[in-house]
């Protein structure tokens, strides 16, 4: 495992990771091992991770090392796309058995490769760890090593088992499998000056093909999609492209940065969500290219692509907007940068009404403030209950979200919105915004809610449970109201720190017990950000509230 | 009748199992104010909060010891201590089950000594009713899973009767297996209410799966049976397990309360419904209602139309014994022959299954004997989609999970009426496919083309 630990230390040590920029030297080194909390919630493992990240290469078998859990119940749960290949799909998992927890996986695992091999054939094999045979020390490195020479096919090992960390460490280790085993290990038939990388893209929903076409008008080449409706050996062949597009989830940020430093393939963060950045993207991989070589008339006609898209896609929006006049929208997304959404739904004539910002960094909530307002509503982490209020409150009349928060909007008969990982709709490009309006359109208007918020004929008024939950939290917000020390006392529990348990009250103390002046302070007297860091921010904006009331502090 | 074999293979492809904390964990969703906790990495639990939200369409209690790297090489006490608090504070859970993974049965920890531990260091929690299940997912799957965690509630949960003489004989035990949705739950408890017997149902996922508006926002299960309903089932006259899984539990029953049990092995068909139809007269001393003897007219009416489409098929059926045996047999009856039968876990139910084989396999294993045999007629749970398009032949879903239909948890195929529903289904299904791949044309005649075939077949 000591080979895993380095692996691990240098992904945390990204230098190229916005949330890294902001911490210390020792912070830094920490890493992201975000503990999540017993009984709180519960995340995807690192091996879940790995397997989003290169599930989508798809002429490749992804074989799962480990008992029943980690593949049975996860397999052919995802919704990313191929245009070739469907092997990808196909679930393998060595299904370790008590023996082989008694006496070492390894035999089984590598009889697994040579079954799969004799079987599927596939370009190569993608050997994914997971906790029990990394517990009882199954080395897969040797296996696949063993396999490879045996073989003669590429057979990788993903070092990612669960229990070292997140879904996102996940994403960045199998990011490193690709670094170490498979990128430069072949050559492309041929190159040309177009010839871009697009990673951390993975063509959920097919949504990559909505943009591909401008592309292809354009004579730009996917040399190599990290990983969506990826093959192997455009993967193996990808240090050839001249420019890369680091997609805006920051998932496998360290590829793009080792393939710069490694092969000099400059790379940019860009989004193909919403229109602007769309546009912006494309500007962007065209600045790249040309001064990678590429002739410079590649500018002007991406300016034409652009004028021609945007034009369209502006108008197509437009004729929504008598329909949208007065809507309201709650948007509580978790990864997908909001702002860049938020500009087309205003486009579209709809009022937000708030928008979360769990995983947004400092420059992402100061564009959200530009877009929305001083006073935007901003969403950190909340309960279903106060998501429930919100949306009443707000008087939302839609809400987009990820499906984890589909019901309590749905069982508050609020029309929502799929905008996450499993939605069945594509939302990128030009084309993509229009289709999410359009989807806006067709859920707020839908005939089923004047039917399902009828009460049923023998229901007096005001007794349904949505009354009494609201009844319940109003007589709450009233009790506070009159009892200023309850509702300090409650003001002081909220949560700043989520992975060490650390409320408001305790750093709020801290600060003026020992005249803090940073996180670093805070961290060392309370453990507060000593864990996935996000909420570093957080506490800075405490720094901002206590200094803001200087009286009140006086005056306690 | 039929020769169960284990599968040889290293690789297992396109896994039909699910492991077995999952199974646990559901059983647990069928208490009231229930949380279930799977003590091990977070991955473990993610999977399958996410296998049920699909399959169900709800939002999902589960909870996660979230063991890291570090905790699991040290051993879990702090983790489950600290699970528990967290639960007990945060969403004020009525009972707190907890099943082990893979990951903390390699390390062995002591779960039962934790929970100890922890009530004696913690007041508060000190009289929360917590059980605990061992369900490494190494080992067995997702029906033992179940079937391990009900007859460990009964163990924990079921007090043993003071007194003999308060029995109620109206009042009955149900131990459903996981095989049984919660429209099948809602059905068995219509029909016993319909016999003037009261039914206690453990556990009772038609109380908090069956896709209802809740009263209040609670992270805790929103249905299901309170706590002290199942200490009080010792109270009751009869239990009656459906599905060979819950003998375990109904014998435990049995063991601490002396009561009386009787297993029915398969609840779909007109046979085994007959069978149940009298035992319930029997005990309830009351003549079968004549809603339940139209019902059975019913049914054979629609045996009677659907053994032309459903007779003769070539049947690939893969899913956990219990539903194996209850499925499979009724398609047999209605004279399908099971030629390709793939299950996940040894059960005494396999034997009899009306087929020559039944393996203990996976997906690929019952695609490719599916397409060796000519099957014409694919039954299985989603997974099954893939090897349904590749063999061309047409699919119905049974089982968990069911993510790509709505109303999985609603399917019915208990009592007649759900027999009848399923027989109808089936049939349905066989017509639309033999309208768009089989109608004859002139070719298929002149060159004795598959449509001739299909006909002919058997
Ligand atoms: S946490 Fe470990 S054992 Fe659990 S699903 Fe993830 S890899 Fe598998």
């Amino acid at each position: 495992m000591s080979s895993l630990s380095a692996t691990i230390q240098d992904v945390f040590n990204e230098p190229g990771c916005g949330k890294n920029a902001n911490k210390s030297e020792a912070e830094r080194k920490k890493g992201c091992t975000k503990q999540l909390q017993p009984g709180g919630a519960a995340g995807g493992c690192a091996f879940d991770g790995a397997k989003i990240a290169l599930q989508p290469l798809t002429d490749v078998a992804h074989l799962v090392h480990g008992p029943i859990a980690c593949e049975g119940n996860s397999w052919d749960n995802r919704g990313a796309k191929s245009s070739g290949s469907n092997i990808w799909r196909t679930g393998f998992t060595t299904d370790m058995n008590e023996t082989d927890v008694v006496f070492g996986g390894e035999k089984r695992l590598f009889k697994a490769v040579r079954e799969i091999i004799e079987r599927y054939d596939p370009p190569a094999i993608f050997v994914y760890q997971t906790c029990v045979p990394a517990m009882i020390g199954d080395d897969i490195d040797a296996v696949c090593k063993a396999a490879r020479e045996k073989f003669g096919k590429p057979v990788i090992p993903v070092n990612a088992p669960g229990f070292v960390g997140s879904k996102n460490l996940g994403n960045k280790l199998a990011g490193e499998a690709l670094l170490e085993h498979v990128i430069g290990t072949e050559e492309p038939e041929y190159t040309t000056p177009y010839d871009i990388n697009i990673i951390g893209e993975y063509n959920l929903s097919g949504e990559l093909w909505q943009v591909k076409p401008l592309f292809d008008e354009l004579g730009i080449r996917i040399l190599a999609c990290i990983s969506g409706d990826g093959k192997y050996k455009e993967v193996a062949s990808s240090h050839r492209a001249k420019a890369a597009m680091m997609v805006c989830s920051k998932a496998m940020i360290n590829v793009a940065r080792k393939m710069e430093e490694r092969y000099a393939i400059p790379f940019f963060e860009g989004s193909f969500y919403g229109i602007e950045d769309t546009s912006d993207s494309l500007r962007e991989i065209g600045k790249l290219l040309v001064a990678r070589g590429a002739p410079a008339e590649l500018l002007d006609r991406i300016e034409i692509v652009i004028a021609r898209e945007e034009a369209k896609a502006w108008a197509a929006i437009a004729k929504y907007k008598p329909r949208f006049n007065g809507k309201r929208v709650l948007l509580i997304t978790g990864g997908v940068k909001s702002w860049s959404v938020v500009a087309a739904l205003q486009e579209a004539g709809l009022d937000l009404v708030g928008t979360s910002v769990k995983k947004s960094t400092k420059e992402d909530k100061e564009r959200i403030k530009e877009l929305m307002g001083q006073d935007a509503h901003m969403i950190d982490d909340m309960t279903p209950r106060e998501m429930y209020k919100m949306l009443k409150e707000a008087k939302a009349d839609i809400m987009l979200s990820g499906g984890r928060s589909q019901f309590i909007a749905l069982k508050a008969m609020m029309p929502w919105l799929d905008i996450n990982q499993e939605r069945h709709n594509a939302y990128m490009g030009y084309v993509g915004m229009v289709t999410l309006v359009a989807e806006i359109d067709k859920a707020l208007y839908n005939p089923v809610w004047e039917q399902v918020r009828r009460p049923a004929p023998w229901e007096k008024a005001g007794e349904n449970w949505r009354a009494r939950a609201m009844r319940q939290m109003e007589a709450e917000a009233a009790a506070l109201a009159v009892d200023p020390v309850a509702a300090e006392a409650a003001r002081r529990e909220k949560k700043i720190c989520h992975c060490k348990s650390v409320d408001l009250g305790t750093i709020e103390d801290a600060i003026r017990a020992h005249t803090l002046t940073d996180v670093d302070g805070v961290r060392e007297h309370t453990h507060a950000s000593g864990g996935c860091g996000a909420c570093s921010q957080r506490i800075e904006e405490i720094f901002a509230d206590i200094a803001a009331v200087p009286l009140a502090v006086a005056a306690e | 009748m039929a020769k169960v074999t284990l599968g040889k293979k290293a690789c297992s492809v396109n896994p039909l199992k699910m492991s077995q904390p999952i199974g646990g964990a559901l059983a647990f969703m069928g208490l009231r104010g229930a949380m279930p906790l799977l003590h091990g990495s977070q991955g473990c639990t993610s999977f399958g909060l996410v296998l049920f939200v699909r399959h169900f369409k709800e939002a999902i209690p589960l909870q996660t010891t979230a063991m890291s790297e570090v905790a699991t090489v040290l051993g879990g006490y702090e983790n489950v201590e600290q699970a528990i608090l967290n639960i007990h504070k945060r969403a004020k859970p009525e009972i707190i089950g907890i099943c082990s993974t893979g990951v903390t049965e390699t390390k062995g920890d002591d779960v039962e000594g934790f929970i100890k531990l922890v009530r004696e260091n913690h007041p508060e929690v000190k009289d929360l009713p917590i059980v605990y299940v061992s369900t490494p997912d190494f080992k067995d799957a997702f029906q033992d899973g179940w079937e391990k965690t009900v007859a460990r509630i009964v163990d924990v949960l079921v007090e043993a009767p003071k007194t003999q003489t308060r029995r109620d004989p109206a009042r009955v035990n149900v131990l459903p297996g996981c095989h049984m949705t919660p429209g099948d739950i809602d059905e068995l408890r219509t029909i016993i209410e319909d016999f003037g017997l009261e039914p206690a149902f453990l556990p009772d996922l038609g109380g908090s799966l069956d896709g209802h508006i809740p009263d209040e926002f609670t992270p805790t299960t929103i249905g299901g049976i309170g706590v002290e309903d199942v200490a009080a089932m010792g109270y009751a006259s009869w239990t009656i397990a459906i599905g060979a899984q819950m003998r375990r539990a109904a014998e435990a029953m049995q063991r601490k309360t002396g009561m009386p049990f009787r297993v029915f092995e398969r609840l779909c068909g007109l046979a085994p419904n007959d069978e149940f139809m009298a035992f319930l007269s029997e005990i309830s001393g009351r003549p079968v209602p004549l809603k339940y003897r139209r019902q059975r007219g019913q049914l054979v009416d629609a045996m009677l139309d659907g053994h032309f489409h459903i007779g003769g098929r070539k049947l690939a059926i893969g899913a956990e014994p219990d539903l194996l045996y209850d499925v499979g047999s009724l398609l047999h009856e209605m004279g399908a022959h099971i030629d390709a039968a793939v299950t996940t876990t040894q059960s005494p139910v396999l034997e009899r299954l009306p087929a020559e084989d039944v393996l203990i396999g996976d997906l690929e294993d019952l695609e490719k004997l599916a397409g060796d045999k000519g099957c014409d007629l694919l039954v299985t749970h989603s997974h099954g989609r893939q090897a349904a398009t590749r063999l061309n032949i047409p699919f119905y879903r049974v089982g968990i999970p069911m993510f790509d239909r709505l109303g999985a948890g609603h399917q019915t195929t208990v009592g007649y009426r759900g027999t009848r529903t399923l027989i109808f289904s089936v049939s349905n299904l066989i017509i639309e496919d033999h309208e768009n791949n089989h109608e004859p044309t002139p070719e298929t005649w002149r060159d004795g083309g598959h449509a001739a075939n299909s006909v002919i077949a058997h």
